[in-house]
């Protein structure tokens, strides 16, 4: 059946939905998965997303917001376009990964969870992010840096900046 | 991108390929790759769980089951389908040693999955990663991709008239979903709460059906027990703790790192001789050996083997294989605030004993550690990781009490310390410093 | 399953194997603490107070999730089980608020009660509270988040339970509340179990909120009045300047066949009991044209003196009585043998909401064939035929869902709407809205009736297919639909029924003969001869008028006068008031109705809760109901009949036989020496039942009734101890009723309205405005 569907999404994500759902024996099994690559298209979970990710799964919007609300990477608030997402947590911390933090803070000159006047970073204290034997470490949004001194991190936001950033989705 | 390291001590069998290209499928294959699966194949789910028990594997979650037991679990006939599925969700502050393995050596864990279904009779693998892993996600994903375009998955699998197929996915952000049967209620777009066991896994699982769920590097260690054997595997450690295990070491050493040890190796020598001791030639103050779950251990306590039982008779565990250590500038209370606000912040909320427990100990040891402690509190912190050890739905609670209990237990002087509106004397100390600059 | 034997605190017990812990100790007397588990629907494993130890298990395990087996040695008291238990309660003080002395919950409050019971006593916590501030989320329910303790019953019996999925958790860890679907709203049917199934005060209900204390109350548990399912309600009264009034429904009481169930109306649509335009004078018209107030005396006189005229000048044919569905049994009773015996006519009716005289007719001569409610949560199978039973009968959807969850049931529903029954049927059909006849002439083997396809027959052959089946039929189905139905039901092997009429009192009306064609028990008029003991020789026997007919009747200058009893047909059937300029009408009610104001005399009518007597469910379940609350100034439909009757010269005592046999016998006088009948006297004053001291008692009318209609001849203690007891309709003889003619007004309630009562209940008009209220897109102004 090739109905037409009204979508939010671009075609290419609507067409990675259509398949992500056929994968699962269930598909609502594809709801966690479909939130990021949502959020990564759109910037945030929106009202507008809950209830095209809640139709194509045929769940209620309160079953979908009560997922997403457990995941402490899906936002309902737009962030910057790029994300840093510092880690302080325990091997981090011992490698001065509040010192990264603190930097970045005022560098940014926003605070945890803020968002750039340009709208170009935002910023995030995290829990572990998978890097502790190469601490400190941050991500942003999707890419990983580590071993982070406050020079190394300057030259990291400088690339980004100039649009020099690595860029996974 | 993570830093690769090396130590003569080290005996690489799940890292044999890491740096050596193997996320390229024909470089995997050279090096022994999908081997193992046609000797599964060939030889049948018997012999697999036979060779898995001989091995001694135990899981290199943290839990330490052994995964040959546990396949042998899941019952032969089963009115609903099976399923493998891959605990990529690594989330335990000190632990980094699966990101190596998706980094370097995708194939493993897609052909680790594959024997692991060939054992139970599951068509259908899963393996999840955290949601922070998407750049690993990409190279899983373009390596399944590789292994359906060489006919390694899918129908007739090395024409042996077995269908296996493998989806990938991450998580998005989450540690109670590495817990086996919250991660089943992710992976069915739940939130990861736990489920009420029994029925474990192995018998009702993901959808209903069996379901073996194994970490990342349990699964990845599999195709090199069929290759080797599981007896020649066993012998590389000790008594029940066959085998290898990517060690993370991290914090205050020289040269931190995950490295690939026998079981049972020493501590202090993996922390001074292949983690080239303590960083800038300070003192040790305290090692946590296996995640920050496990209960903390002072600098005379780590001459001990690492293995699950030996570090069970020191009174801590060996855990998920991160080593953490820290050197004598840290402030305990601090290092234990900091582990408390994790739990506290990554506590599901389903049972009143964690969800209550770790938001009360984050306060009171915060305010402890600002200078607002009144005289109880010290005891009261270790009443409440008293009363939350082993009472909570699942150990998330008892992850967040055992440190705890150990920080309070072993350095009571440094809690004490802050008492009396005198806050941390290690902030003030730096403080101080900071001002003579 | 097979019993097992095991051993709790040293006693050995024994249940069946697979009994969960919780249960087989409960059951045992020995009490294990819970917040989270809730039988039958929840069992969660979260708040872990119900923590036992078990011999060789290292931790401590819950019972509420461990199945008890052979030979386990379960310790549910020790010190650390207590100290566990006592842990558990003082990290949930913590955060909350403990602003008991304002919580509604304050005296009924599990946390509090267990509180003193585990002894957390001490405060270790210094922390700030966590406050957030309380929310509305319906016209009926608060949120108030400190005060929750995350338990998640309410999450479960809105979704599991009431199949409406309002509530669920959000966000995680101690940031976890539980939120509406709305964002900062409830779209959801109101029913309030959340409310219900709160341990603590986290779940309030506006009705409630900050009026009283539990203590402060009397709780009364008896039928609601509203529709056709009987629910038991508690009702919560308190003293009053003019008499007692009702502050609270709820579900205190689980006895009822409604088990854990109760929908909007039972739970707060008691407010018009407290309406501000409730009668209280009896009102007479004036020669001014106008309605106005005067003693009871006057107006009983000038009643009685326009009726008797009536009767006298006219003949009993001249006259016609308009029952209610709200009124009890002994009411109805009263009021038949009333307008046989003293007005002397047939012409006798109420507003029918269904065809039970036809479905008594086409059971005739079959034993045990109706289903009480109770039987609907434990059939293997139901087909539902017509009805919505969500909006018509919630507490049967209730029953329906709970089978489906526990027990598998299989349910079919065919129907010509979008029911939400749908939701948990097997398999449903949907039929043309005049399709129900030929469908189940489809069912019963000729294909040619009705147009079907492979789902339709497959539908067919699973209900065959079943070897016992509960068939539930709407008002679709009348006169001969129903005897056609019935024949294809008893086709089958074990097959009940059940004739889904509206109102408390529906079936109640047609059971005590207020028809006009039909004494109590459904014996037509001109075989009246069983009667003439009680009634004496003279009762007409030609069938008088029906309701339509009397109003017609009454537009030709026919009818002198009418006597209208907690009924409002002015409105339910858009009578021309004019049709009534010629007509001597006297009308009790509660409020002056569109027909009340027509009237020549008005009596201030007590309601169904502030009276005893008992009613018969649309299932044919009869159940007490108790005196609850009083309005001053008003009576109760049973007094007013008899006191009407006695001034038209009827002796009381031969309208109501009081004073008769042991059980009326109350021997107030024996004083020291008194005996059982005394005991029956303080039991009845203690359970808010009125004495057989006058002839107002309306239990010296069910006795009459039990020995005229033998299908109320059930138990009477078992009644009388506030259980429902099922009629014996075997005994009903009837074979009139396909011929009859059709006088079947549904009354199409749905959750939010119930007749003319509805128009009285502040609360239902608020929550029907809520749910009618389409929201527009918000306009912005203009710059």
């Amino acid at each position: 059946m090739a109905t037409e569907k009204k979508t939010i999404f671009s075609p290419e994500l609507a067409a990675r939905f259509d398949k992500l759902v056929t994968l699962y024996p269930m598909r609502r099994s594809a709801l966690v998965p479909m939130l990021l690559y949502a959020q990564d298209e759109v910037g945030y979970i929106s009202k507008e997303v809950v209830a095209e990710v809640a139709e194509r799964l045929g769940l209620r919007e309160n079953d979908v917001e009560s997922v997403l609300s457990y995941y402490s990477m899906l936002r309902t608030k737009p962030a910057g376009k790029y994300n840093v997402q510092v880690c302080t947590n325990i091997s981090c911390m011992l490698r001065d990964g509040y010192g990264i933090l603190e930097h970045c803070k005022k560098r940014l000159g926003i605070d945890h969870k803020e968002v750039t006047a340009d709208g170009l970073f935002s910023l995030e204290e995290v829990e572990c992010i998978g890097a502790c034997c190469w601490a400190p470490a941050i991500q942003v949004n999707y890419d990983f840096y580590d071993e982070l001194t406050p020079e190394k991190m300057d030259q990291i936001l400088d690339d980004y900046k100039a649009g020099r950033g690595k860029e996974t989705v | 991108m993570p830093r690769l390291v090396s130590h003569p001590d080290e005996v690489k069998i799940t890292s044999r390929r890491f740096g050596l290209g193997a996320t390229d499928i024909e470089k995997y294959i050279a090096l022994d790759g999908y081997k193992a699966v046609q000797a599964a194949i060939a030889k049948g789910p018997e012999w697999i769980i036979a060779e898995m028990k001989a091995s001694g594997l135990r899981g290199r979650g943290g839990a330490g089951f052994p995964t040959g037991l546990k396949w042998s679990f899941v019952p032969k006939q089963s009115e609903k389908p099976k399923y493998v599925l891959v605990n990529g969700d690594e989330s335990e502050p000190g632990t980094c040693k699966d990101h190596l393995i998706f980094l370097y050596d995708p194939h493993a864990v897609i052909e680790g999955t594959m024997i692991a279904g060939i054992a139970i009779g599951a068509k259908l693998g899963f393996i999840y990663l955290r949601g922070e892993y998407r750049y690993l996600l990409k190279i899983m994903e373009k390596a399944v991709a590789d292994a359906y375009a060489k006919g390694f998955l899918g129908k007739n699998i090395f024409g042996s008239g077995i269908d296996f197929d493998v989806v990938t996915q991450t998580g998005a952000g989450a540690y109670e979903v590495g817990e086996e049967s919250a991660l089943m209620e992710s992976l069915e777009g739940k939130r990861g709460v736990p489920r009420i066991k029994p029925p474990f896994p192995a018998v009702v699982g993901l959808y209903g059906g069996p379901t073996v769920i194994n970490n990342a590097e349990t699964i990845a260690s599999v195709p090199h027990i069929m290759l080797m054997g599981g007896e020649a595997y066993a012998k590389l450690g000790t008594e029940r703790n066959g085998g290898t295990r990517l060690f993370g070491i991290s914090g205050h050493v020289e040269r931190p790192g995950v490295y690939e040890l026998p079981m049972g190796y020493n501590l202090k020598k993996a922390i001074y001789d292949v983690a080239g001791g303590i960083r800038g030639g300070k003192k040790l103050k305290a090692v946590v050996p296996g995640g920050s779950s496990t209960p903390v251990m002072t600098a005379d306590e780590i001459d001990v083997g690492l293995d699950f039982d030996q570090m069970g008779k020191a009174g801590t565990m060996l855990g998920s294989g991160g080593i953490v250590v820290l050197d004598e500038t840290v402030c305990i209370v601090e290092f234990a605030l900091r582990t408390i606000q994790f739990y506290q912040h990554e506590s599901c909320g389903w049972c009143i004993p964690c969800r209550e427990g770790t938001d009360w100990l984050k306060k009171s040891i915060g305010r402890l550690h600002a200078g607002g402690a009144v005289d109880k509190d010290i005891d009261n912190i270790r009443y409440l990781a008293e009363n939350m050890l082993g009472r909570t739905f699942c150990p998330l609670g008892d992850a967040a009490a055992m440190p705890t209990i150990g920080f309070v237990q072993k350095f009571r002087k440094e809690f004490e310390d802050h008492l009396n509106g005198k806050g941390c004397p290690y902030k003030h100390a730096r403080e101080e410093e900071a001002a003579l600059v | 399953m097979a019993d097992v034997t095991f051993t709790v605190d040293g006693k050995k017990l024994t249940a069946p194997a697979g009994t969960l812990l919780i249960e087989a100790c409960k059951a045992a007397g020995i009490e294990v603490p819970a917040f989270c588990y809730y039988p039958h629907l929840a069992v969660q494993a979260a708040c872990r107070m119900c923590t036992v130890r078990l011999e060789k298990v290292p931790k401590l395990q819950t019972a509420c999730t461990t199945p008890v087996t052979e030979g386990m040695v379960v310790y549910t008291d020790t010190d650390e089980v207590r100290q566990a238990r006592k842990a558990t309660i003082e990290l949930l003080l913590g955060n909350h608020p403990l602003d008991c002395p304002v919580c509604d919950k304050g005296g009924e409050c599990e946390l509090q009660d267990m509180t003193f019971k585990y002894g957390a006593g001490e405060s270790k916590y210094v922390e700030i509270k966590q406050h957030r501030d309380e929310q509305q989320w319906s016209p009926v329910v608060y949120y108030d988040r400190p005060r929750c303790i995350l338990c998640y019953r309410c999450v479960a019996v809105c979704g599991a339970g009431m199949d409406v999925w309002a509530l669920a958790v959000e966000s995680r860890g101690a940031r976890s509340v539980i939120a509406p679907n709305g964002s900062d709203h409830l779209n959801c049917e109101e029913c309030g179990m959340c409310i219900d199934i709160c341990p603590v005060g986290a779940l309030t209900s506006d009705t409630y909120r900050y009026h009283t204390r539990p203590w402060e109350m009397n709780h009364v548990a008896t039928v609601c009045t509203h529709c056709g399912d009987g629910c038991k309600t508690t009702l919560g009264v308190r003293t009053a300047a003019d008499g007692s009034e009702i502050i609270r429904g709820n579900n205190r009481d689980k006895s009822g066949m409604n088990g854990d169930f109760l929908c909007i109306k039972g739970r707060y649509a008691f407010d018009f009991a407290n309406h501000t335009e409730r009668l209280t004078k009896p009102l007479v018209r004036q020669a001014d044209g106008k309605l106005a107030p005067v003693s009871w005396e006057e107006a009983l006189d000038f009643a009685a003196r326009g009726l008797r005229e009536a009767r006298d000048a006219k003949g009993g044919k001249a006259i016609g009585v308009i029952g209610s569905n709200r009124t009890t049994n002994e009411e109805n009773y009263l009021l038949q043998k009333f307008a046989r015996s003293v007005l002397g006519t047939n012409n006798i009716d109420h507003h029918r909401t269904a065809d039970y005289a036809a479905f008594a007719a086409a059971l005739k001569g079959h034993a045990g064939r109706e289903a009480s409610l109770r039987d609907f949560v434990t059939a293997p199978a139901i087909l539902l035929l017509g009805n919505d039973p969500t909006e018509q009968h919630p507490a049967l959807a209730w029953q329906l869902r709970t089978n489906v969850r526990l027990n598998h049931a299989r349910i079919y529903v065919a129907n010509h709407r979008d029911i939400k029954l749908r939701r948990q049927a097997k398999a449903a059909v949907t039929l043309p809205q005049t399709g129900y006849a030929q469908f189940v002439e489809y069912l019963a083997g000729k294909d040619g009736a009705f147009k079907g396809d492979d789902a339709t027959a497959a539908f067919r052959n699973a209900v065959k297919k079943e070897e016992s089946l509960l068939i539930a039929f709407g008002s679709e189905f009348r006169g001969r639909d129903i005897q056609a139905l019935v024949a294809f039901g008893l086709s089958l092997p074990n097959v009940k029924f059940a004739c889904l009429g509206d109102y408390a009192n529906s079936r109640g009306a047609a059971d005590m003969g207020v028809l006009p064609d039909l004494l109590p028990g459904y014996v037509p008029v001109d075989k009246a001869a069983q009667f003439a003991g009680e009634y004496g020789n003279s009762l007409p026997a030609e069938p008088g008028l029906d309701l339509v007919q009397m109003f017609d009747a009454a537009g030709r200058g026919e009818l002198a006068a009418m006597y209208v009893v907690g009924a409002n047909p002015v409105a339910r059937y858009g009578i021309d008031a004019a049709a009534l300029k010629d007509t001597f009408l006297v009308v009790q009610d509660m409020f002056l109705t569109e027909t009340a104001v027509l009237a020549d005399v008005v009596f201030p009518a007590a309601n169904l809760y502030e009276k005893a007597g008992t009613v018969t469910n649309t299932y044919g379940d009869l159940q007490l109901v108790k005196k609850a609350a009083d309005k001053a100034g008003t009576r109760a439909d049973f007094e007013l009949i008899v006191r009407l009757a006695e001034k038209m010269g009827a002796a009381p005592k031969s309208m109501v036989p009081f004073g008769r046999g042991v059980r009326a016998d109350v021997g107030q006088t024996r004083g020291a020496q008194s005996g059982e009948a005394d005991r029956h006297a303080v039991w009845l004053v203690a359970h808010h039942l009125e004495l057989k001291l006058s002839p107002f008692d309306p239990f010296a009318i069910f006795d009459e009734i039990q020995r005229l209609v033998p299908a109320y001849n059930v138990p009477r203690l078992n009644l009388l101890a506030g259980n429902d007891e099922h009629l014996k309709s075997e005994l009903v003889q009837i074979d009139t009723g396909a011929t009859r003619r059709d006088m079947v007004l549904p009354a199409n309630d749905g959750l939010y309205t119930s007749g003319t009562l509805g128009n009285y209940s502040a609360k239902l008009k608020e929550v029907l405005a809520s749910h009618t209220t389409v929201t527009k897109p918000a306009e912005t102004a203009a710059d």
